[in-house]
């Protein structure tokens, strides 16, 4: 793979709730037009280097850049700086935290473990609320209407949206009506309606059937090539993952195992010890 | 074709508002305060200001989903701030008969000196946005603090500043500007608004209180219907989604927090202005649980039925069951059952049975013309081949 710029970069990440280090020590990074997969046994830390990237979490230690900005940083202080268990916990001094909301302005967008979207509202006003985040207007102008052009134009690039996700028959259904496949895709249009440069899809595929697994798959891949974004995700699906990953990371206890293009991870004792297992077990 | 259509709603909204308010105007001429239905011009006077008062508390605890109890002490805060600013230089010793009052400024009586009758009424709005704007001051410095909070311990921390702002306001050493534990009186009232026109007299004191109430909640709506609208349901549908879609939830539940206390301000003052007295007194907890019923009893997150909600409790408490205090009721004379407090007696039992058979409460999450709008079902195609 040709020497790309980089849109997102972990470093020395380590995450500890109490004494239980959830996430110890994981550097990786994604380059642009990336697919990258972090995949591991349940309760490996994947979700939780997600909140820490997506900032949910602060990170005990470590440093993350996005889009070429360093966006999150922190190290061991406070109480936490006798109990630190990780390593490099002198490497950094500044104290980055931002919320969520700010990274998802800077271009970073996700989706959830177990759905969330908004019950009481239909599919179209579920992706609508997203275009929020990049209005021009306050209270006043928004109440009074002054920002009629710019409703406008967010209400045509919804439905061109839901247009190219196939939902567009669906939008004026409740979001919770919807069958469960395309709640899921309705939640990664909704991410996708705040421009993201990075997606973080976490288990996109849980709780599918194969050929909806199947469906996603491509979705996932056209998804990449018409909206020119970078796509990490979590997932068990190893067809999946296999199929359209483009770079794989594997954890276990929270540590980085392994890491590499697909064939390399199929073929690492370490994984099939820690979670692939026997090669004919793979499919679950 | 989308925005022909709600242009038209918004439209036959806007002509059925103007029609109501031509009615009220009219009964206002028509309907005297001594005839039998004089009661009538009561229950619309307070069904209004309660309708505010419940809508702006529907912005925040049905919308935004932050479950506060505070209104009855930014509706105080309202009141007096409208009473204060408003009562003529003339009687103002007499209403300050224990304390040398500290503010001696009415905006209705200095601008009627330029520009007359106009200038009382520019005079009384202003003192009506400034009651607000003190609200919502008050508003946004506890709600810095507060609104870290989260569902009950929030509800807590709300109902312990009301509470607090009560005391504070009959405390006899803020009484030059609060007359302490004595009421306000001889303010812009209601009562008072005339309209003179070619000699004739018209009244004005249900009118305005409903303009008022009316205009209020038409902003109300706007902005529920706006980019903020739908953040604030978002934050109240799934906190971490609307965080994750870049909605910043401390900003955005300030604004609503500011907003809906603006509005309970507004309320406070209108009340002030229909009671003809303002005492902190009145601004005890239990006015806040009763705006909280009308709210639930109307629907929570549904604004005609916070409306709605306000009227029919207004017009039960104050009017149709009031025969049950004083002894005949429906034609039925019973005064020994018919006693001071009865009224209470039946009107919870009302309530609980309302509850345990509209849990949703009379409107549901639907406005009023989701009623006329014909249900078009489609049904929800299933992912197929």
């Amino acid at each position: 793979m040709t020497e790309q710029k980089k849109i997102l970069s972990v470093e020395h990440v380590t995450m500890q709730f109490g004494g239980v280090v959830a996430v110890n020590d994981l550097s990786m990074e994604v380059r642009e037009g990336e697919i990258v997969a972090i995949i591991g046994p349940n309760g490996a830390g994947k979700t939780t280097a997600f909140n820490v990237i997506t900032g949910v979490y602060a990170p005990t230690n470590g440093r993350v850049y996005f889009d070429g900005d360093c966006v999150v940083e922190n190290h061991p202080h406070g109480k936490m700086k006798k109990s630190y268990l990780g390593e490099y916990a002198d490497l950094y001094k500044q104290v980055k935290e931002p919320t969520p909301d700010q990274l998802t302005k800077l271009g970073m967008a996700r989706t959830f473990q177990n759905i969330r979207l908004w019950k009481s509202m239909t599919v179209f006003d579920n992706i609508l609320v997203a275009k929020h985040l990049k209005r021009s207007s306050n209270l006043f102008s928004a109440a009074f209407r002054f920002n009629r052009a710019e409703e406008e134009n967010n209400r045509r690039e919804v439905l061109e949206l839901l247009k190219i996700v196939g939902l567009e028959e669906l939008k004026d259904e409740l979001a919770t009506s919807l069958p469960y496949g395309k709640q899921r895709r309705l939640e990664i249009a909704r991410a996708l309606a705040t421009h993201p440069k990075l997606l973080l899809l976490d288990e996109p595929a849980a709780g599918m059937n194969p050929q909806e697994t199947q469906e996603l798959t491509q979705f996932i891949g056209q998804i990449r090539k018409d909206f020119d974004v970078s796509i990490v995700l979590i997932e068990h699906h190893m067809d999946l993952v296999m199929d359209i990953s483009d770079r794989i990371y594997v954890l276990d206890f929270g540590r980085l195992i392994a890491q590499g293009v697909p064939e390399e991870i199929r073929a690492n004792e370490k994984v099939i010890d820690a979670y692939l297992g026997v090669v004919d077990d793979a499919e679950n | 074709m989308i925005q022909t259509r709600s242009k038209k709603n918004a439209w036959l909204a806007f002509l059925a508002v103007l029609a109501f308010l031509t009615l009220i105007f009219v009964l206002d001429q028509v309907i005297k305060p001594t005839d039998r239905l004089g009661m009538l011009l009561i229950v619309l006077q307070k069904g209004a200001v309660y309708a505010l008062a419940a809508v702006s508390m529907n912005l925040l605890n049905g919308y935004t989903g932050l479950f506060s109890l505070g209104h009855a002490g930014f509706m105080l805060l309202g009141a007096y701030t409208y009473a204060i600013f408003t009562i003529p230089d003339k009687s103002r010793d007499a209403v300050y008969q224990y304390y040398d009052a500290a503010v001696r400024f009415s905006i209705p009586e200095q601008l009627s000196r330029h520009m007359g009758g106009f200038g009382t009424a520019l005079g009384i709005l202003i003192a009506l946005i400034l009651a607000g704007a003190v609200a919502a001051l008050l508003a946004w410095l506890i709600g810095l603090p507060v609104l870290r909070l989260k569902s009950d311990y929030l509800a807590i921390a709300t109902l312990g500043f009301a509470e607090i702002i009560r005391a504070l306001f009959q405390w006899s050493k803020l009484g030059p500007i609060t007359n302490g534990s004595n009421l306000l009186k001889n303010f812009a009232r209601a009562s008072k608004f005339k309209l003179e026109i070619a000699g004739a007299k018209l009244s004005l004191s249900t009118f305005v209180p409903v303009l008022i109430a009316t205009v209020s909640i038409a902003l109300i709506v706007l902005i529920v219907n706006s980019t903020y609208g739908r953040a604030f349901k978002a934050i109240r549908d799934d906190e971490i989604a609307a965080e994750a879609m870049g909605i910043n939830l401390a900003k955005h539940k300030m604004i609503a927090f500011v907003t809906s206390s603006f509005f309970a301000g507004v309320a406070g003052a209108t009340l002030a202005m229909v009671l003809s007295i303002a005492q902190a007194n009145n601004f005890k907890s239990a006015m806040t649980y009763e705006i909280l019923l009308m709210v639930v009893l109307g629907g929570i997150g549904s604004i005609t039925g916070s409306v709605i909600g306000s009227f029919l409790f207004v017009a039960a408490s104050e009017w149709w069951l009031r025969g049950l205090d004083s002894g005949k009721f429906l034609g039925i004379e019973a005064p020994n059952i018919f006693r001071n407090g009865f009224r209470l007696v039946v009107f919870s039992v009302i309530i609980m049975i309302v509850v345990l058979f509209f849990r949703q409460g009379i409107m549901g999450e639907k406005e009023l013309p989701d009623l006329f709008r014909k249900k078009k079902k489609t049904p929800v195609k299933e992912a197929e081949s």
